[in-house]
């Protein structure tokens, strides 16, 4: 492929790419995200491959891997164009029947099509499927219809052609004016307003600047930029060249996470393809224009996800924050200049060169413009990426997309933003998520984690959870962090343990004080907000924990015990063969019972005995009853003891 | 590992101190730990002094200063599995290896180490061995996966 030399070229060559493919040809597309290579991807796109070569259809059939389309709970999933015909959890096994049935005789194969829980309704397209109806994609459709590894794809798709607008139709001002219009904010965490952080750039004195994407995405539970990054790459590199244009940058750095190795392979090649193609590199597309691109691998440090800290471990030392006397878009990587978005807000940038800020402002909230997405995980039916307009309300997100709580339980909260967000309980499901709105109400809309926790979810242990995270992952320069944290994790520790005090709360709401306050960078000051919210909302947890040494949601394992009810026992053995530790004793026809010396409390009993008796139960904050006397454990069937 | 491979990596990267970390990372990928030998060769050839090298090697978690074992297993403890169960995971794997989190066994057969997610939250809660990931697992079902590996 020769050089692509001005945006005419460009579009000339999308009109080559688009006239050698025939629309009405079939094309499989097969998610190879992180989700659904888990479930056994990569051998249904090897038998795909197969079966098309050994049928010799080759050439009328495409297959691809493509990102993620986010509907992970239903993966491995398939989707077949131009009919966009979609199937679910789709094994190897299945692949011969999809050929001979969907692309040889136009038919669906209905046993592999999402049936709508609700109404038992088979959904066909994809568009039919609940999860994504109220869906409104802008920045993740195209995952599932780009093979990752293909520039020609993107270009097909209308790929760089807001590079093009913004060199041959528009002055950097204009670009930067537009963004600024726009209102994007930033999609990592704080929501800085993306216009302005680049206005400070574009008006500092330094010319040499940088501009850099933040791909590394710490939040446990968010996975969003990974599918970014892993399945359409070119968009964020779109941006990220958009956005050195704007502020008169000519060098720009992917910072990855290095636990994400598809990205960093698929990010380096899609630079190599854009170099290739003349789209990076000197002289883009004609316009005079220079830039090139770095990718930096991190090494497993949370706190580098931070603006400073990513910068400093970019120069090559240890990833450590630094004051913000100046902020880093005057003085940031070698004291230059430097411009750091997320992935997703750099993947936004050329939907707005090329839609305009008008059709930006149209979507979302007053404060909160466009659409975010939500990776959806936790006790929900529907886990996986979730992308709406912002202003659309929790209660939709949960349960109209994420089809609510599996197992019939009941909805306790729902955390957001990560390690430094909270918890909103459910009399709040109303609230519409945007960033202002989540800040609000005592958490924040952070890179888009969104767990959702159900009854059997204790949140003393949520909150000990993220602060253990948060203990683990901080630098240690500052003493609020790194000491504070520390303590707090000792004090809910003990808690979760049974070994709480009076006095424990407001010793924990005192250091929790110290580190917003006084801490040195974000992660420190938002270090505190899974506990404060908790608090807030659930206060009477900590109470029962503290007081009356029960765990109300029967989670914690030092406070709680396993206890087979005699009456409903039926000596099935189930429990006592699956237990890893021989705690139990019992025999056929005999009532099983724990030995509570040697029980592990793994649970293995609670999840084995048959629903139909549910013997085994949890205790919390009571003493376990005495075994039942030997001589009636003798289990007589109820149909013989009338009998008598 | 030898002296001309930590050589060929450095040169890789241009024997420029910026990229460090980038060096150290490829060491670590290649060798599986860094060894003294290797650190102070880095520190050596870019004129980097060996106790900066040391704070980055304690700092990032991607870095071993001690060999590991044949087989990595790795726990996710990210938030969506945490609430699913994985801290029960964990302890069967403690109990089935004999080793904690960070640490690997005398016979260099199991290193363990939690991670913060490996975003296939659907399948939580996840245990991955050599990179192959075992999901939706229960207590017993993680200890019959490791008796799988030898």
């Amino acid at each position: 492929m020769a050089r692509v030399n001005t945006p005419e070229e460009l579009n000339t060559f999308r009109q080559e790419i688009l006239s050698k493919r025939d629309p009405n040809n079939p094309v499989v597309s097969i998610c190879a995200g992180a989700g659904c290579v888990a479930s056994g991807a990569d051998e249904v796109i090897k038998a795909f491959e197969e079966e098309i070569e050994k049928q010799g259809l080759g050439a009328k059939v495409d297959t691809k891997g493509t990102g993620c389309p986010g509907f992970c709970e239903q993966g491995p999933i398939v989707v077949i164009y131009p009919e966009e015909i979609c199937y679910i959890q789709v094994k190897a096994e299945d692949v011969p029947e999809i050929i001979e049935k969907t692309i040889l005789n136009n038919e669906v194969v209905e046993r592999l099509c999402f049936k709508n829980p609700g109404t038992g309704e088979v959904a066909i397209h994809e568009s039919d499927i609940s999860f994504y109806k109220a869906q409104q994609r802008t920045v993740l459709c195209n995952n599932i219809k780009i093979d990752s590894k293909s520039i020609d794809d993107y270009i097909a798709l209308g790929g760089y052609s807001a590079l093009a607008k913004a060199l041959g139709e528009m002055s950097d001002v204009d670009v930067l004016e537009e963004v600024k219009k726009s209102n994007l904010r930033g999609r990592g965490g704080a929501g800085f307003p993306a216009g302005r952080k680049w206005e400070g750039s574009r008006n500092a004195p330094e010319p040499i600047k940088y501009v850099i994407v933040n791909a590394d995405e710490g939040d446990p539970g968010a996975f969003m930029d990974r599918a970014l990054l892993e399945g359409n790459p070119h968009s964020i590199l779109e941006g990220l060249i958009i956005g050195g244009y704007a502020i008169a940058s000519h060098e720009g750095y992917f910072y990855v996470r290095q636990e994400y190795p598809l990205a960093v392979i698929n990010i380096n090649l899609a630079i190599k393809q854009a170099q290739e193609y003349g789209l990076l590199g000197e002289n883009i597309l004609g316009s005079g224009f220079d830039f090139k691109v770095y990718v930096h691998q991190g090494a497993g440090a949370f706190v580098c996800g931070e603006s400073t800290a990513l910068m400093t471990s970019l120069e090559g030392r240890a990833g450590e924050p630094r004051p913000k006397y100046t902020r880093s878009n005057i003085k940031g990587l070698w004291n230059r200049p430097s411009v750091l978005n997320n992935v997703e807000t750099w993947a936004n940038v050329p939907l707005i060169v090329n839609k305009g800020a008008d059709w930006f402002t149209s979507i979302g909230t007053e404060s909160s413009k466009g659409t975010k997405i939500f990776s959806l995980v936790g006790k929900i039916n529907n886990t996986g990426l979730v992308e709406v307009p912002m202003g659309t309300t929790l209660h939709d997100i949960i349960y109209n997309i994420g089809g609510g709580i599996p197992d019939g339980k009941k909805f306790k909260a729902v955390q957001t933003g990560g390690p430094s967000g909270g918890c909103i309980p459910e009399d709040l499901l109303n609230l519409e998520v945007g960033f202002d709105e989540l800040t609000k109400a005592g958490s924040m809309m952070g890179s888009g984690g969104m767990i959702v926790l159900d009854e059997d979810t204790c949140m003393v242990d949520v909150a000990r959870y993220f602060i253990e995270f948060l203990t683990d992952e901080s630098c240690g320069k500052c003493v609020p962090c790194r000491e504070g944290l520390r303590q707090m994790h000792r004090i809910l520790t003990n808690i979760t343990k049974g070994k709480g005090k009076q006095g424990d709360i407001e010793t924990l709401e005192e250091l929790a004080e110290t580190a917003v306050e006084a801490s040195l960078c974000a992660l420190g000051k938002g270090a505190a907000a899974p506990l404060l919210s908790t608090l807030k909302y659930f206060r009477d947890e900590y109470e029962a924990h503290i007081n009356e040494k029960r765990c109300p949601a029967l989670a914690c394992k030092e406070l709680i015990s396993f206890y087979i009810d005699p009456d409903k026992c039926q000596g099935c053995g189930m429990c006592r063969k699956q237990c890893p530790a021989d705690a139990i004793d019992g025999d056929k026809k005999l009532i099983h019972i724990i030995d509570q010396d040697k029980c592990t409390k793994c649970g293995t009993c609670f999840e084995v005995c048959p629903s139909k008796f549910s013997s085994v139960t949890k205790l919390s904050g009571v003493p376990v009853p005495e075994a039942i006397a030997e001589d009636k454990r003798t289990i007589v069937k109820k149909a013989k003891a009338k009998g008598k | 590992m030898e002296i001309d491979k930590i050589d060929k990596i450095i040169d890789k990267h241009n024997c420029e101190a910026a990229s460090l970390l980038q060096i150290m990372l490829d060491i670590q990928k290649e060798n599986n730990w860094l060894t003294k030998e290797a650190l102070a060769r880095v520190s050596e050839r870019l004129d980097v002094p060996l106790n900066r090298i040391q704070h980055i090697a304690t700092f990032y978690k991607a870095f071993s200063l001690v060999p590991k074992g044949r087989h990595k297993v790795h726990i996710c403890v990210g938030t969506a599995c945490h609430v699913r169960g994985a801290t029960r995971i964990l302890d069967t794997v403690e109990e089935a290896t004999g080793i904690k989190p960070g640490e690997t066994d005398l016979d260099l057969k199991y290193s363990l180490e939690t991670v913060n997610c490996l975003g296939c939250c659907a399948l939580g809660p996840v245990m991955e061995v050599d990179g192959k990931v075992h999901g939706k697992m229960t207590p017993v079902k993680a200890a019959d996966a490791l008796k799988t590996y030898e």
